[in-house]
């Protein structure tokens, strides 16, 4: 069965994949949405040069290939995406989002393929660097080999930004606001972007997205709009609380709902949900986990069968919530903290970074258990999330230590252990997480300290990454601005042309140096996470 | 639906007797517009799409049938009416029409002429689950000198000492001077919670009000609260730090009965709790963000009654309760529209002197040789030959004869100034007749009949 394909974009290509690999008969909406999908790359080819019409016949010959190809094939996602990096002058590879597609192509032709592709890159290039020579960063160059990259890590190119605000004018909710075309606002960027990082957004939180949203909100759900604030301005924080925050307000959504006439329910929510989607993901890019729940409901609505009351089915949906949120969530933390608490022992030092909601329980289960070990909490700027953590600890009566993490090599020779928590788990065994933690695995390998990562099934992702700048999310950069003795010497960091500032939210472990990684099926390795996401697949 | 908008119309203006006397509050022109325009304005243009007015018959008349006074707004307006008497308070209006709120409710006084970007008030009270979010601005001395005052201004009446926290936004503490015998009180409690508090009491409450409909529930089982601003603000800002809202669960009315000492009036509980708590306590605990931090206790401190208030500090944000607000009303306002300054059906001669900063309404006739300077022309206005009108608000229906010289004054609807008068810093009188060759400074003009209304 092949796997689903990644959250990034709103869901479009998931319901496509989904139905494909369920066996059911795509319906007509989602022809009609292929058939659309594919005219628009079509004239987004035909507006570029010529490199991007070898573009479209390859992309053409690739999009063949997943609507005939029904045969599923079980290959790792690691293979097609060494089929598609370019070798040599760009070494950053894509994130596969097309994985599924490529993993129905036939064996013989792959090779062939490949060099045909190789051959056409070699005069591609040759014929780019004749011409003008362009200062962009190394993802751009890699638009020709790269399937299809997610909308919201190719910012700098101007042609997706008209297919994204051209998007959110076609997602009106339907029904009795469809007359008045009513639109998902478009947040616009703020402030100079670093070039490496020009192809994310960068918002900035004085300037949010209700602005543009009329006051009574008629076309979001107001509990949507609610949740969106308490995202942007990080009220709600941290993956867990964020999918249960979304969860919760996908409950009030259903609540409200009524199926309009001549609509069947399983249809027309999933489309009631997209809207809100697009706007959640416009105040903060979704979170892998956040991903994860959102394909989990629209596998649950559409699989309600057509003669189920409307009563029944919202009730059968709650409850679907409920138990996900359960399962997943609190019974893996207790499941995950009663592992941890074996690896624990009496004059252990721990080492947390950042303000991780599981590794918290951890800690606070071991110490009901009377196990006695103190903690080293390292935390750093401009976040400072530390602090929350070692509020936490320090109220349960745990003995704890507070750093910065420029001290962490000081610090280090005194621990005996390091916990990380995880934002999502890639599946080539990358851990990806607060920024800084990757630092903090480093240095604990150079001190030969094990460093173990506690990690829900439920965050684990497909996608694929081996460094942090192909896919992060950048936050508003005023948050860098520090008033110190009265002073506040980069207030004006816009004036200056040469100056910009970079708050970058997350970034990639590589699995040597994770030695453990907790998950509530038990303790794995690094690099058992594709066979943990295709056990995952098969259960589903 | 998220929010239900009720404008609060039926104020009887008791600062403003002169003018109001004949002229119910919400009708009285600014800027040749009917004081409840702006408001309503204001609620459109975010995109409110029907208001409930409450106001009293006497104005939901003016509002049908006079042509000089039209409001013309695209929302549905609801009108309900009550008593003129003048015993019903704001809560009071509220609990009237208590059938008709379904969800939170933002309160609008009609006084109200501002620009501020609404989302701000209500993005606090979203983000933040607030049960209160409301709107103040600081206040600017007014300059113009207002008729009918005699020597110097009255030093500050009833202050209002507002509290906030460190951000600025949280509201810790509210009390009017009248209500402060001996000094200024703070509950320890709140000192424990929010150890540092801005003190601030030059600000202007605006009468906006973001109210959860667990409030609007609240004061209709308590009959004793009848204004928000005096009553309901107060006792909400002062019950965040009550003992009984912060038990983590909110359990039913019999309980807190008991342990309540102080409320005495009130008999029941504010019930502030929504479906699913449990979740949303889920993941508030999971998130990791605290909204004050050096002590121990958690986001809010655990409390589930909170008041957020927004204070702005640049933009028009003026309530029209006094004369000299109302003047400087009437100076501001024009900014808010973009109609021209001058009506197209009036007639100006061209050997009228006209600054830029004078509206002239409709059907006006101003003949030669007139200057006006930032003024205020009514509808209908007449204004004769060699007139100098200056600084003044006319209003609707005025006939003003030739030669006279008016400055800095007000002169309410159908009056008629005789000819060659002089009138300086006067407050001329609905339907008043000022005899010719008159000087007068600073006075005000009202007919015999309105001298004993107090």
């Amino acid at each position: 069965m092949a796997d689903s394909g990644v959250t990034d974009e709103p869901g479009t290509k998931d319901d496509v994949h989904r139905a494909k690999t369920e066996g059911k008969e795509l319906s007509k909406e989602e022809k009609q949405r292929l058939r659309k999908e594919k005219k628009q790359q079509k004239k987004n080819k035909e507006k570029k040069d010529e490199k991007a019409s070898h573009e479209s016949e390859k992309k053409k010959n690739k999009e063949e290939k997943p609507v005939s190809a029904a045969a599923p094939a079980s290959q790792p996602p690691t293979q097609p995406s060494t089929q598609k990096a370019v070798p040599a002058p760009a070494p950053v590879p894509v994130p596969v989002s097309e994985t599924p597609a490529l993993a129905d192509k036939p064996a013989k032709t792959k090779a062939d393929l490949k060099a045909e592709r190789r051959a056409r890159q070699e005069a591609e290039r040759a014929s780019k660097q004749a011409a003008t020579s362009k200062p962009k960063a190394p993802p751009n160059e890699l638009q020709p080999v790269v399937k299809r990259l997610p909308e919201h890590v190719q910012v700098d190119n101007p042609g997706v930004l008209k297919k994204l605000a051209k998007k959110l004018e076609r997602q009106q909710t339907p029904g009795c606001n469809a007359a008045t075309n009513a639109k998902i606002p478009l947040r616009l960027d703020y402030g100079y972007k670093v070039s490496l990082f020009s192809h994310l957004h960068q918002y900035s939180r004085k300037a949010p997205l209700t602005q543009q949203l009329s006051i009574p909100s008629t076309v979001i759900h107001p509990a949507i709009v609610r949740l969106g604030l308490q995202y942007s301005q990080g009220i709600v924080a941290g993956s867990n609380a964020r999918s249960v925050a979304l969860l919760h307000a996908f409950k009030q959504v259903i609540r409200d709902y009524t199926t309009p006439p001549n609509e069947e329910l399983s249809r027309d929510l999933v489309n009631k949900l997209k809207p809100y989607i697009s706007f959640l993901s416009q105040c903060r890019p979704l979170s892998a986990s956040m991903g994860n729940a959102i394909k989990y409901i629209k596998k649950e609505i559409s699989n309600i069968p057509s003669q189920c009351k409307e009563e029944e089915a919202k009730r059968k949906l709650l409850s679907c919530i409920d138990c996900y949120i359960d399962e997943k969530i609190i019974l893996a933390a207790k499941a995950i903290a009663k592992s941890s608490i074996e690896k624990i022992s009496n004059g252990d030092v721990i080492l947390v970074y950042g303000c991780s909601s599981l590794v918290n329980h951890i800690l606070c289960e071991a110490f009901e258990k009377n196990i006695k070990f103190r903690v080293i909490v390292v935390d750093s700027r401009p976040r400072l999330e530390g602090r929350e953590a070692l509020r936490r600890l320090v109220q349960r009566g745990i003995s704890c230590t507070y750093v910065l993490i420029s001290a962490v090599s000081y610090i280090l020779p005194e621990v005996s252990k390091v916990f990380l928590g995880a934002h999502a788990l890639l599946a080539n065994g990358y851990v990806m997480s607060r920024v800084g933690t990757s630092q903090i695995a480093l240095v604990a390998k150079a001190f030969n300290v094990p460093v173990l990562v506690c990690c829900e099934t439920y965050k684990f992702c497909e996608r694929v990454q081996t460094d942090s700048f192909v896919s992060n999310e950048l936050d508003d950069p005023d948050d860098l601005i520090v008033t110190r003795k009265g002073k506040t010497q980069l207030e004006h960091w816009q004036d200056v042309p040469s100056l910009g500032l970079l708050n970058l939210v997350y970034d990639v472990t590589p699995p040597d140096f994770v030695d453990l990684v907790i998950t509530d099926l038990g303790m794995i390795p690094c690099t058992s996470v594709p066979v943990v996401l295709r056990v995952k697949n098969v259960d589903q | 639906m998220e929010l239900q908008a009720v404008l609060m119309a039926a104020g009887g203006g008791s600062r403003m007797t002169d003018l109001t006397y004949n002229t119910p509050k919400p009708m009285l022109p600014v800027g040749n517009k009917p004081l409840m325009w702006y408001p309503l304005n204001l609620l459109e243009r975010v995109g409110f799409e029907e208001v409930i007015v409450i106001t009293t018959k006497e104005v939901q008349k003016m509002m049908a049938t006079d042509p000089k006074m039209k409001i013309d707004v695209k929302m549905k307006l609801d009108v309900v009416c009550i008593q003129e008497d003048g015993d019903m308070g704001t809560a009071d209006a509220l609990r009237h029409i208590q059938q008709k709120i379904k969800t939170d409710v933002l309160v609008v006084s009609c006084d109200l002429i501002t620009d501020v970007a609404l989302h701000e008030v209500v993005d606090l009270f979203r983000a933040h689950n607030a049960t209160l979010a409301m709107l103040m601005s600081n206040a600017h001395e007014f300059t113009e000198t207002v008729p009918g005052q005699k020597g110097k201004k009255k030093t500050a009446e009833q202050r209002d000492f507002v509290g906030v926290d460190q951000s600025g936004k949280r509201l810790l503490f509210m009390a009017n001077e009248a209500d402060l015998e001996d000094g200024l009180s703070i509950r320890k409690s709140i000192m424990r919670k929010h150890p540092r508090m801005h003190i601030k009491t030059g600000l202007v409450d605006a009468h906006l009000y973001c109210l959860k409909k667990a409030v609007v529930d609240f004061l209709a089982d308590n009959k004793s609260i009848s204004s928000i601003r005096g009553e309901l603000v107060p006792y909400l800002v002062r019950k965040q730090f009550s003992k009984t809202t912060n038990s983590p669960k909110i359990k039913d009315d019999a309980e807190n009965q008991n342990q309540k000492t102080n409320d005495s009036s009130t008999n029941h509980e504010l019930l502030i709790s929504s479906r699913d708590e449990p979740l949303l306590q889920l993941a508030q605990e999971r998130s990791c963000w605290n909204d004050h931090r050096g002590d121990m206790s958690e986001a809010y401190h655990g409390g589930k009654l909170r008041c957020y208030v927004h204070i702005i500090d640049q933009g028009l944000c003026c309530r029209v309760n006094t004369l000299a607000a109302y003047i400087e009303a009437n100076r501001l306002a024009p900014k808010l529209f973009e109609e021209p300054a001058v009506h197209p059906s009036a007639v100006i001669s061209e050997r009228c002197q006209m600054g830029s900063d004078s509206i002239i309404g409709a059907l006006c006739q101003v003949a030669d040789k007139t200057s006006i300077k930032r003024s205020t022309l009514g509808n209908s206005t007449t204004v004769k030959e060699k007139v100098k009108v200056t600084n003044s608000i006319i209003m609707h229906g005025v006939t003003i004869e030739e030669g006279c010289n008016i400055q800095g004054s007000v002169i309410c609807s159908n009056a008629v100034i005789g000819r060659g008068a002089d009138l300086k810093y006067c407050l001329v009188g609905n339907g008043q007749r000022i005899e010719p060759e008159a000087e007068r400074t600073n006075e005000v003009i009202v007919g015999t009949d309105q001298l004993m209304e107090i």
